[in-house]
């Protein structure tokens, strides 16, 4: 039974975490920025396209195949560099202080554009280049074989759990972004500049979500339609684990992939609705996720 | 002078057809799509954005077709049984789903949406897969017409249901209990303290909205002939808010409004470009950042101009 299951633990623990960087990012900008963007799920799949090109380009043109792990790590700085700025800039600063309804309607209306403009550009056929993960190759512990590439996603998401705690306690940006979090107003009448700090929050959200897409290539491929499932399994996640909490959104990609495998060993047809389940049951007994604090009501 | 307008809107769609027989079917599609933008916008009046309506708008069409194939052959049983399979399942999402509001609705209606698509899509032996499902033509009466008649009853009856239900929405939009909703949007907790339960209100707005989008989803069914899992995709909810926002505060006509104009734009888009989800999502930031009252709000605001 153990061999047939921890590979299937792995391979679940590497989801979670691909997830988890999407998730993540989310989180990110909603606790600064107070918008939900419904576009993240476009900028994950943005992310994947970069980095299959970058990879597809590498081996046409015969270079270095070692190359290939840079262009991961490139495409998803690149993929922040461009469009976290320009959608920061362009749409979601004017909808600071306006209702949810016109955040969610705005970021809705830049999803289908995102959306739809990837499959003019990579067209509908999906895209996949596997050299970062035959480099990795596999090992075998105990008469079972692992594909190091999943152990090494899994690293990156503690990485990124303990670069981001750090980031945010121990160094200046860090201490802005809270204090920016926990009042806006004061930040500002101290001499902060927010929009500095929106823009810098923003494309860290776009960089990790680009980030988990480009991670996610080299296993999985990327087709039309991957956008819309994470947004919603992103979303899930974060509202696990409580929208604006990095430690809680790690703990729930971890509920999401252990009841992936519990589906998959039970019910494989329900794989898919798994997450979505462990969704309801978590916010029917906690609405606000399990970190969250219940915010107060206005009167 | 309400009532002249809107009668001669409704003259107009009844004899445009006459003029131009490719219309006909646009125009059914796009009453059927008023019809689930307005099961929206009753949402939208208490401030919650469901981007999730279309699994509505497909369960009941999924329902049309489950119950042809179960031997029901008659139209208006069909409609009845259909809109209830969509009001029940409303009533089941609902009570669920009211108790949360703004982006906790809005992701989880996605959500709740994309189960259904992903059940549809995947659920081979039950729903035929993403091959869809035919439906054939039901008996009218129990007289079985031609197609081509078929598809001009469906659309004189969708015209009048229009009418009728529109009507009936008007009541219920113009009702204490649709009047809580606008309420329900400025200040929830001081409709607490009158006594008045906005867990109910909401949940009945949820389950005439499912039923709106359902029988919408019913003519969809019949005017096309077949039902297919993207019936419930995630882009034709998009449609559905879209159009529900450029019907702004127009209300009941508003929703038709928008429709009309969205299924226009689209046969004359697809003649061009196949990039038609992208038209939508810049059509519907534009509107909002720039006309956020609507179409609509561009006539009232003309006519409230004009002395």
């Amino acid at each position: 039974m153990s061999n047939a299951i921890i590979p299937l633990l792995l391979d679940s623990l590497a989801s979670a975490a691909l997830i988890f960087f999407a998730a993540v990012g989310l989180t990110l900008v909603f606790s600064v920025l107070r918008v939900l963007n419904v576009a993240h799920g476009s900028l994950y799949s943005i992310g994947g396209y970069a980095a299959a090109s970058a990879c597809l380009f590498i081996a046409s043109q015969q270079l270095n195949p070692y190359l290939s792990f840079a262009a991961l790590l490139l495409s998803a700085v690149f993929v922040a560099a461009i469009f976290g700025p320009l959608i920061e800039r362009s749409l979601v600063r004017w909808t600071y202080g306006k209702s949810e309804a016109v955040q969610i309607l705005i970021t809705f209306g830049l999803f289908l554009i995102l959306e739809d403009l990837q499959r003019l550009i990579f067209g509908v056929q999906s895209l996949y280049e596997d050299a970062p993960m035959r480099l990795l190759g596999t090992s075998s512990i105990g008469g079972v074989v692992y594909l190091n590439y999943q152990i090494l996603l899994v690293g990156m998401a503690v990485l990124v759990v303990v670069g981001l705690r750090l980031l945010i306690n121990h160094t200046r940006l860090g201490r802005l972004f809270t204090a920016v979090v926990t009042d806006r107003e004061m930040a500002q009448s101290i001499g902060i500049d927010t929009n500095r700090i929106f823009i810098l929050a923003f494309s860290l959200g776009v960089f990790l979500a680009a980030l988990g897409g480009a991670l996610s290539t080299p296993t999985s491929g990327i087709a039309p339609g991957l956008g819309a499932d994470t947004m919603v399994l992103a979303f899930a996640v974060a509202a696990i684990g409580g929208l604006g909490q990095i430690e809680g959104a790690a703990v729930a990609s971890l509920i999401v992939g252990l009841a992936r495998v519990l589906a998959i060993y039970l019910a494989p047809s329900l794989d898919a609705v798994a997450p979505y389940a462990a969704m309801l049951v978590v916010l029917l007994i906690r609405p606000y996720g399990l970190f969250g604090s219940v915010t107060a009501r206005r009167i | 002078m309400r009532i002249i307008l809107t009668a001669a809107a409704v003259l107009t769609l009844a004899v445009l057809p006459a003029a131009a027989p490719w219309l006909q079917f646009v125009l059914t599609l796009a009453i059927a799509k008023g019809f689930a933008a307005l099961g929206v916008a009753v949402l939208l009046r208490a401030g919650l954005i469901s981007i999730g309506h279309a699994m509505f708008f497909a369960a009941s069409a999924y329902g049309v077709a489950f119950l042809a194939h179960a031997g029901i052959n008659d139209l208006g049983l069909l409609l009845l049984l259909s809109v209830l399979v969509a009001a029940l399942t409303g009533a089941i999402a609902g009570a669920f789903l009211v108790r949360y509001r703004a982006i906790f609705f809005a992701m989880l209606n996605l959500a709740v949406s994309m189960v259904f698509y992903a059940l549809c899509a995947k659920l081979y032996g039950v729903t035929g897969g993403t091959d869809g499902m035919p439906v054939p033509i039901p008996a009218v009466f129990g007289i079985i017409f031609a197609e081509p008649v078929f598809k001009s009853v469906l659309f004189y009856l969708s015209l009048a249901l229009m009418v009728l239900v529109g009507l009936a929405v008007q009541r219920y939009l113009d009702s204490p209990l649709g009047h809580a909703l606008s309420a329900v949007h400025t200040n929830e907790i001081r409709l607490e303290y009158l006594g008045i339960p906005v867990w109910a209100v909401l949940l009945i707005a949820y389950v005439i909205s499912a039923a709106l989008a359902g029988l919408g989803g019913a003519i969809s069914a019949f005017a096309i002939g077949r039902v297919v899992p993207d019936f419930a995709f995630w882009t034709a909810s998009g449609h559905l808010v879209l159009i529900a926002v450029l019907g702004g505060i127009g209300g009941v006509p508003g929703a038709f409004i928008g429709a009309l104009f969205l299924e226009l734009l689209h046969s004359a888009a697809v003649t061009v470009t196949d990039a038609w989800n992208l038209i939508v999502g810049m059509t519907l930031i534009i509107v909002i950042m720039f006309m956020p009252q609507g179409i609509y709000g561009l006539f009232a605001r003309k006519e409230a101009s004009s002395p």
